[in-house]
């Protein structure tokens, strides 16, 4: 009895030693998780901030971590910078009249009728006098600077044209693969998932010459658009590997009411098939957003045809020096993929993980 | 079936008798062909016109000596593009090497943090998983440009937060002696791997979705062996993953072989700094679309074909010895 009663100690203690044990390594866990996660995200805290900034202040390295603005003072008329001057009495906040390399003469900007102060010292060595301040105006003028109403219309049209025209073709052709058996189905389905390595590079230049030369469609977007017409290997294999799940119980029921294929296609399948549609579309509006090299030479030598992307670095190179106008424009071409992500992560997070893992 | 060992079921050619009985069809076999053969008719013709036609006409192209502004002028040279990219332009060789060189750092860095990032995202311990697996994968949904102007500004020896963040650890970082990330022909590299870093999201989410797919039996009966939490990652974990392991890798070959955008952001494919960032792809691009020189840019093209045919053949060829196949007995 005494000894049964010892047993249930010594558990009781090895359970809460368990459990303290656990909770240790969720608490370990967890933070590393966060540290991690906040060196991971740091860049885009940095642009989020940086981009709120005045160019003076994204330039200066010793300036405080949050947008601010160098106070100045208004004395007899003119602006005055205000710095932070060590004295015997301790560090003044004094606005610098004028300046001399040995001496300069300040104003208290709480007594200026005291008139001007001597101080000696070289004043290229003083901080300036940092006060918080957002320079929310940065993104209205970025947005206007880049003309960005203008990028954002060409890479909408962009996107939505060639998403409805590539989820047509591919959901067909992933159905075809699906469903029908017909001869070297396996050695073009092969073929099929074998353009994914191949480099788009080796059928670039006789395209191009093809598009600009022979049909004089440069600078305009049709040859971006008319190849994404036909469909693309992810989407068919997606939208096959989902097809494969619904049941062919369903279309037989459709057949025998006297639906013919296509009927069966579009009425039965494609409304079963509405969460894979959903991440296909989802991927390629991505894809046409981060579109970058097609654009760039199709669209060479026409500015007012530019997508997002050419449109960003053209900005880059103008306007280098300009960080926080750059940064704010970035940031304005991220946030409706983000949103977008944000809101249909489930379905879009499920499409990775069947064209990446699926059996 | 995993998509890539189902490209190797096929991979057997088709012997004669196959090929005859597949065409002998009966009638509703036939009818079942040809709807068949509609539905995928999208797909079939735009292969047809934008992979096969352009792959011979290109192989075609290389023969040729044509410039796009003179296209009367071109004339029929034999292998002569051939010869030059392989044995008289050096810029073929030095670009392949920048490539690699570039692929042999970041391609390691960017696959072991993908695997890692997955086993913490995977790890029982964590808490509140699911806002931990968004945020980890939100950077990847940032615009690629967007990400490379915001990065460019991080890495700025003097006012970016990366070289701030090093000096609080206490190593000297900031200033013009300090880390200059993307002046540095020894750093390069390395930042462009960070940017690369950010775009690691969907091989983290095909990661951790290989990690929740490992039987729990497995782990149970390594735990009752004594194996501990290294040995079952080691010894379960990494071999229950490795088609995921593999399927990133041919990706990231092939991706990191047409390495183009931040270079050409950063630098418009100037090689700066001293030549590191001269990538093969940013020289194809200023041979076949600067120059003009549709002949030799599709040389080049090809050889790019050629090389990446070989590297996958070649992961295919070895993945046989340590892709591991659930179902498959070896």
């Amino acid at each position: 009895m005494a000894e049964n009663k010892k047993k249930n100690e010594a558990l009781t203690d090895f359970e809460i030693a368990r459990r303290r044990r656990n909770l240790l390594l969720q608490a370990g866990i967890t933070l590393f998780a966060l540290i991690l996660l906040g060196v991971y995200l740091m860049p885009l805290l940095y642009g989020v901030v940086t981009s709120l900034k005045t160019k003076a202040q994204s330039a200066d390295p010793s300036a405080p971590l949050v947008p601010s603005i160098a106070v100045t003072f208004d004395y007899e008329g003119k602006n005055y910078d205000v710095l932070q001057v060590p004295t015997e009495a301790g560090i003044h906040e004094w606005a610098l009249v004028k300046k001399g390399r040995r001496a300069s003469q300040f104003v208290d900007p709480g007594n200026p009728g005291a008139g001007l102060i001597d101080w000696e010292g070289n004043w290229r060595a003083l901080e300036p006098v940092w006060v918080p301040s957002v320079q929310w105006d940065n993104y209205p003028q970025a947005w206007n600077t880049i003309d960005f109403a203008r990028l954002l219309l060409n890479t909408l049209v962009y996107a939505f044209v060639t998403m409805v025209g590539t989820v047509i073709a591919s959901s067909c052709t992933a159905y075809g693969f699906a469903r029908f058996n017909f001869p070297f189905k396996n050695l073009l389905f092969m073929v099929l998932i074998g353009t994914i390595v191949l480099p788009p590079a080796v059928t670039l230049v006789p395209t191009y010459a093809f598009f600009v030369n022979v049909l004089g469609w440069g600078g305009t977007w049709l040859p971006l658009i008319i190849p994404q017409m036909f469909g693309n290997a992810y989407n068919v294999f997606l939208l096959r590997q989902y097809f494969l799940t619904i049941p062919k119980e369903m279309e037989e029921a459709a057949q025998i009411d006297g639906a013919g294929r296509i009927r069966t296609f579009v009425s039965v399948i494609l409304p079963q098939a509405v969460p894979a549609l959903t991440a296909v579309s989802l991927f390629h509006f991505f894809f046409a957003w981060n579109d970058f090299f097609g654009p760039l030479i199709y669209l060479a030598g026409n500015r007012d045809a530019n997508p997002i992307t050419v449109g960003l670095t053209e900005f880059n190179g103008l306007y280098s020096s300009e960080t926080q106008l750059i940064l704010a424009a970035a940031i304005i071409s991220m946030i409706l993929p983000l949103a977008i992500f944000f809101m249909a992560q489930r379905v879009f997070i499920q499409g990775i993980v069947i064209t990446g893992v699926d059996k | 079936m995993d998509m890539f060992s189902e490209l190797d079921s096929a991979r057997g050619t088709p012997r004669l008798a196959d090929i005859r009985a597949a065409i002998r069809l009966t009638g509703a076999q036939r009818v079942e062909a040809k709807w068949g053969l509609l539905f995928i008719s999208p797909w079939l013709i735009g292969f047809a016109i934008f992979y096969l036609v352009p792959m011979v006409v290109s192989l075609l192209f290389s023969l040729y000596d044509f410039t796009l502004s003179a296209p009367d002028e071109a004339r029929f040279i034999g292998l002569q593009n051939w010869s030059r990219m392989l044995f008289d332009d050096p810029n073929t060789w030095e670009t392949l090497f920048v490539t690699f060189k570039f692929a042999l750092i970041s391609l390691p860095i960017g696959m072991v943090s993908a695997f890692l990032l997955a086993v913490l995202l995977n790890s029982q311990h964590l808490i509140g998983k699911n806002i931990f697996r968004t945020l980890f994968y939100a950077p990847t949904m940032v615009p690629l440009i967007a990400a490379i102007l915001i990065w460019s500004r991080v890495l700025n020896p003097q006012t970016g937060w990366l070289n701030q963040l090093i000096e609080i650890t206490g190593i000297e970082a900031v200033g013009i002696n300090g880390l200059r990330w993307l002046d540095d022909p020894n750093l390069i590299y390395i930042a462009y791997t960070f940017i690369g870093l950010w775009g690691i999201g969907n091989a983290i989410l095909i990661n951790l979705a290989s990690l929740q797919g490992v039987p729990t039996e497995l782990y149970e009966a390594a735990s009752i062996d004594g194996a501990g939490w290294l040995r079952q990652l080691w010894s379960v974990t990494i071999p229950m993953v490795t088609p995921v392991i593999f399927y990133n890798l041919v990706l990231s070959v092939v991706g990191l072989l047409q390495f183009f955008i931040v270079p050409w952001v950063l630098n418009l494919g100037s090689g700066y700094p001293e030549g590191t960032t001269n990538f093969y792809m940013i020289y194809f691009y200023k041979q076949a679309f600067t120059f003009q020189n549709m002949g030799y840019g599709a040389t080049l093209a090809w050889f790019m074909f050629i090389i990446g045919l070989a590297i996958t053949i070649f992961l295919f060829a070895t993945g046989r010895y340590w892709v591991y196949y659930a179902g498959e007995s070896k």
